[in-house]
């Protein structure tokens, strides 16, 4: 069995385009349409692309802006609400800078009040989530909320967003899913086609791509390239099979996947944010009530905000089986008390339910834990 | 016949053993200092002389020794070593340095599960090490020294600001093994929480630099309201662990 080097070129292609997304969005901006800003994966992206404006992540994942962030916010506080706040703040982020209007949800206490102090220098729109996500309550609650934000990006930029037009948005975004569901499906295969730091770069580096048709096809391209260059002999060489589940992570938060995989272990799933936990269902295209579509599709992510939060096992239950899971890692950013909390539920679920080893470990965005989270990973993978 | 050499690396003192798949034939242990590639080098040297032997290495230092032919972590290393110096052994808890750890392992000596305290010196070697030193106490004589001693209950969750805390308690004239003792209990207390995290079972196994004193293996025993057992190699067992792994290996090949 010949063991392959990775498709280099295209994966990096990837990796780099949060840095070339800069000169993309400026040209996107050149056009005179709006760029919305998100924070969380709760935002109905249909919506602002229903009207022609492109969306784009500011969650950010690098300890740069920290410092700045904490001479207004509390020290003993998630990393990304601290670090998104600084790159605001700091206009360091130019996807931030770029942004008519960012929008954020009520989701965990951190990043709610956050919100309220962000908008003293830049319209922050807040949506109102409800956190059960099993009531018929809720879901008025927050089919109201879609609607609503939708009014505002009308008044705010003087459009009106037809349903035509959004059914059109749910198609577009269907499609985009698919391929990025069928790109990391390829970590189903056994034994591997991909180093799960690469299925993350794709992950992480499509968000930052402005094209969206583009952005499918070339998705679908590299997915193509890469099960041929698997049909054709060039596998990876068999090891312990990890699913990565918790908090979000991408940029600095690599150092979990890259202990992982430099111990010894494969990434072959990524549940996370940035991962399958927004992509694996789709918005039903053949509801006739758009609003109505996309308010049973986003209150089905499985985030720790959820109480209860059975989305979050029935996803994990069915990836562990589908991506023939060893081993399940959990990734709680510091001071993140709702995924923090529910460790202790899927530590549970893992081991007794799917009689499969589970780990919970802490990290933040500095380097300093990198020799402490190999330590646990190799120890960890020993272990299997 | 056929060696096995297995050094430990730690944060405070370096530790090897020699094995020959029955015994330990010679142990060393030294102080890491500054130079923790070079404590492993001197150690390998020593141990080896001219005998043929395969060499695993654990601890922080793990990757730093090029003799070295593989390197495993403490973790495996504290349940294999634990589980050969006591057969039977289904949980370990090992004080070092600067990190804490509890092991799980099932009826055949693997690893169940663990977890590592690295974040916090107040359940560590780190804390005892600190308060010696304020109490100009030689580590060695812990036992007789907080003998009869009535424990003061120290507050700090730090052992930054229980460092403050005991010299406040010294300039009140509070004797100092009753600090001492009251350093003991806190450290028990904060190593029984953490375990407490993990299902224990049976009989427990404290290895590490501090299972020596007998004080401490009785306080975490009233702590963990269980069975705590050592051995007097209970030092050595991540060394011992790591000499067990590179022998079967050896076997093998
Ligand atoms: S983890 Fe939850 S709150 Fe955070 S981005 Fe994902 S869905 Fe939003
Ligand atoms: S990681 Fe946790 S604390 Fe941080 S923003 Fe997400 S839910 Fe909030």
């Amino acid at each position: 069995m010949e063991v392959r080097k990775a498709l280099p070129e295209i994966f990096e292609e990837f990796s780099e385009a949060r840095r070339n997304g800069f000169i993309a969005a400026k040209n996107f901006k050149e056009t005179n349409r709006p760029m919305i800003g998100t924070f969380c994966t709760f935002m109905p992206q249909e919506l602002p692309l229903a009207m022609g404006a492109a969306t784009v992540s500011l969650c950010a994942t690098s300890d740069e802006t920290i410092g700045e962030a904490e001479k207004d916010l509390p020290r003993n506080l998630c990393p990304l609400i601290k670090s998104s706040y600084g790159f605001g703040k700091t206009d360091k982020c130019p996807y931030f800078y770029f942004s008519d209007l960012v929008v954020g949800e009520t989701t965990c206490d951190g990043k709610r009040k956050m919100f309220e102090l962000m908008s003293d220098y830049k319209p922050v729109h807040v949506m109102r989530l409800p956190n059960d996500p099993t009531t018929q309550a809720s879901f008025d609650l927050w089919k109201g909320e879609i609607i609503k934000y939708k009014e505002v990006l009308e008044k705010q930029f003087d459009t009106e967003i037809s349903n035509e037009a959004i059914k059109e948005a749910i198609q577009l975004k269907n499609k985009e899913r698919k391929a990025l569901k069928d790109f990391y499906a390829l970590g189903q295969l056994k034994p591997s086609a991909i180093e799960g730091l690469d299925i993350l770069k794709v992950l992480y580096g499509s968000t930052f791509k402005f094209d969206r048709e583009q952005n499918v096809y070339d998705i679908n391209d590299l997915t193509e390239k890469v099960q041929a260059e698997y049909d054709s002999g060039k596998t990876l060489e068999d090891k312990p099979r990890i699913l990565i589940t918790g908090c979000p992570i991408g940029g600095v938060t690599e150092k979990v996947v890259k202990a992982i995989e430099d111990n010894g272990g494969r990434v072959v799933f990524f549940e996370n944010c940035m991962g399958a936990k927004a992509v694996e269902d789709m918005v039903d295209e053949n509801n006739e009530d758009v609003f109505e579509a996309l308010t049973e599709k986003y209150l089905k992510i499985g985030c720790s905000c959820m109480s209860p939060n059975p989305n979050r096992f029935k996803l994990l239950d069915e990836a562990i089986d589908a991506y023939k899971v060893d081993a399940v890692v959990d990734v709680v950013l510091q001071a993140c008390h709702t995924y923090a909390i529910e460790t202790m539920t899927v530590k549970r679920f893992v081991n007794e339910k799917k009689e499969k080893p589970y780990i919970s470990v802490e990290t933040d965005y500095s380097t300093s834990d990198v020799g402490q989270l190999n330590t646990r990973m190799a120890a960890f993978i020993e272990m299997l | 016949m056929k060696y096995a050499i297995g050094i430990d690396s730690g944060s405070a003192t370096t530790k090897g053993v020699l094995f020959d798949g029955r015994e330990i034939l010679k142990k060393i242990i030294v102080p890491t200092g500054p130079n923790p590639r070079r404590t492993m080098e001197e150690i390998y040297i020593q141990l080896k002389e001219d005998k043929e032997a395969f060499c695993v290495t654990t601890g922080y230092g793990r990757d730093l020794l090029e003799q070295s032919d593989k390197s495993v972590t403490e973790i495996t290393c504290h349940g294999i070593g634990a589980a050969f110096l006591c057969p039977g052994t289904r949980g370990v808890i090992d004080i070092g340095g600067q990190d804490s750890k509890v092991i799980l392992l099932d009826q055949n000596a693997f690893i169940k599960d663990f977890l590592m305290n690295d974040k916090c010196a107040a359940g560590t070697g780190r804390f005892v090490e600190m308060i010696s030193r304020i109490l100009h106490q030689d580590l060695a004589d812990l036992d007789a020294y907080v003998k009869d001693a009535h424990p003061i209950k120290i507050s700090s969750m730090c052992t930054v600001f229980a460092e403050s805390e005991v010299i406040g308690l010294l300039a009140q004239n509070t004797p100092g093994p009753d600090i001492g003792l009251g350093v003991i209990h806190s450290i028990c207390k904060r190593t029984a929480m953490f375990a407490g995290k993990l299902p224990l079972e049976g009989k427990v196994f404290f290895s590490g630099g501090l299972s020596n004193f007998k004080t401490i293996q009785h306080q975490l025993q009233e702590e963990l309201k269980r069975e705590v057992i050592t051995h007097e190699l209970a030092q050595f067992a991540g060394a011992i662990g790591a000499a067990k792994i590179g022998y079967d290996k050896h076997k093998s090949i």
